[in-house]
């Protein structure tokens, strides 16, 4: 097995195998990539590793909304121009990259750190389920808006959530569901063109 | 197994999905011609996919599919039932990913199946209505086990071929049945099954569901539990959404859990 990496000298052979271990590296690429550092000048090469050491060593999760941060809280949680009693419950890190390129949410966030899955057997106990209800017993939060992913994970969820959470008191709310921008009519699914039709909205302009 | 065109079309059932690559998605589909296959669904993770909203699992679709080197290929899809109040409520969402599980892990691949096509159909149906869904389940299970090969056996011992007289009767899971009380006492495993049960199982297999919705028979916890444990033993695993059902259970009945 592995006649890929068997050819080349141990180190390289090593560097090979870890490169194949992350995702969409298939043995090609791997090799690839592995003989690209070895060319690599040796400077270049150590910022790559002090990085990837770095990233491991100085990253931790932000005590509050646990995204991932260097200073604990994290700069979003620590901004005083933020609505605190506005929470955004997201499953990963990624998503709040995205919503804050939008540039409207003012609000906190809270990362799941995933999303139930009946199926795989990924329950809620899985999730930062707990952290997310102690932040709301110390916390005043008038808000909590659910932006899992429009899915099955993501409505079981939004579901699950949304029955944890309406008793101890906050207005909870799940992202809309509609047609996307470039997107077409024609080829919508039906619930998708349901939700776009109860939620349609009064033309501006 | 029926030889297929290179590019043909199927209805079918979204039983799951996982992630391919950047932007892929591999789908498993159970369709009645075919049985269960997968299939690549390309960009269906990019927002403005034509496809993704039609392949989200517990969707009846019409697909194209393209036939792949090693996996098919969605050409196309629409959606024939979404069934939208399953994906509503949390208790028949869980109980519908359970019944895909089952069909998922119980039946082989590319294997023409109709009948379990249309079982696990009536049953989205039924659990889409969310009325009798205990019931419904367990004529799945019980129908599902048959179809599958692994029918339970209730009318004479599996052991000894005896006629299964008078009680105490015991289920047993490795005998795949009801124990005439002679097995019984050989078979410390086997679990002691109460006369109602029994007759309400018996009654699950032979019967057609609309007699089964008319008789409206009791399903009980005991029956569950056999029902289950036969499964797992059958399957040589545990049912994720299982897991998932237990706990909505116990929440609803305000026990304490951890999260």
């Amino acid at each position: 097995m592995n006649g890929y990496v068997s050819s080349a000298a141990g180190p390289v052979a090593r560097l090979i195998e870890e490169f194949h271990k992350l995702p969409g590296i298939g043995p090609k690429s791997a090799q690839r990539l592995a003989y690209h550092l070895l060319r690599m000048p040796a400077a270049q090469a150590r910022t790559l590793a002090e990085a990837i050491v770095d990233v491991k060593e100085r990253i931790v999760l932000c005590s509050a909304c646990q995204n991932v941060t260097e200073i604990q809280p994290c700069r979003i949680c620590t901004d005083p121009g933020r609505e605190r009693s506005l929470i955004c419950v997201v499953e990963e890190p990624l998503d709040i990259l995205a919503l804050e390129r939008t540039g409207t949410y003012r609000g906190l966030y809270h990362v799941l750190h995933g999303v139930i899955s009946p199926m795989d057997g990924i329950g809620p106990e899985e999730l930062k389920v707990q952290e997310l209800l102690q932040r709301l017993r110390s916390d005043e939060v008038r808000e909590i808006i659910l932006a899992t992913n429009p899915n099955i994970e993501g409505d079981a969820t939004a579901m699950y959530l949304g029955r944890l959470l309406r008793p101890l008191g906050p207005r909870v709310t799940r992202l809309a569901r509609g047609l996307p921008v470039g997107g077409d009519v024609e080829y919508a699914d039906d619930i998708t063109l349901s939700r776009a039709l109860e939620g349609r909205q009064e033309v501006q302009g | 197994m029926i030889r297929r065109a290179r590019l043909y079309k199927t209805e079918a059932i979204v039983l799951r999905q996982r992630k391919l690559g950047e932007a892929d998605r591999i789908v498993s589909l159970y369709t009645p011609n075919y049985g269960k296959l997968d299939a690549k669904a390309k960009g269906v993770r990019k927002t403005i996919s034509r496809m993704a909203g039609h392949l989200q699992p517990l969707t009846r679709c019409a697909v194209q599919l393209a036939q792949g080197r090693s996996m098919e290929i969605v050409a196309g899809c629409q959606t024939i039932e979404a069934f939208p109040a399953l994906r509503q409520d949390l208790e028949r969402l869980s109980c519908a990913l359970y019944a895909a599980e089952l069909v998922d892990r119980m039946l082989p691949e590319r294997v023409e199946a109709l009948a379990t096509y249309q079982l696990l159909l009536d049953t989205l149906h039924r659990l889409e209505a969310g009325i009798d869904m205990e019931l419904a389940l367990r004529y799945f299970e019980i129908q599902l086990l048959g179809q599958a090969g692994f029918r339970p056996e209730l009318e004479q011992c599996p052991a000894c071929g005896s006629a299964l007289l008078g009680g105490p009767h015991r289920f047993s899971v490795t005998a795949g049945g009801v124990l005439c009380r002679s097995c019984a006492d050989g078979d410390v495993e086997a679990r002691p099954l109460s006369i109602d049960a029994l007759k309400a199982l018996r009654l699950l297999q032979r019967a057609s569901w609309p007699e089964i919705a008319r008789v409206l028979p009791a399903m009980s916890r005991e029956i569950e539990s056999h029902l289950r444990s036969y499964i797992v033993y059958v399957l040589e695993r545990e049912v994720n959404a299982l897991a998932f059902i237990e706990r909505l259970r116990r929440e609803g009945k305000g026990l304490p859990v951890e999260v």
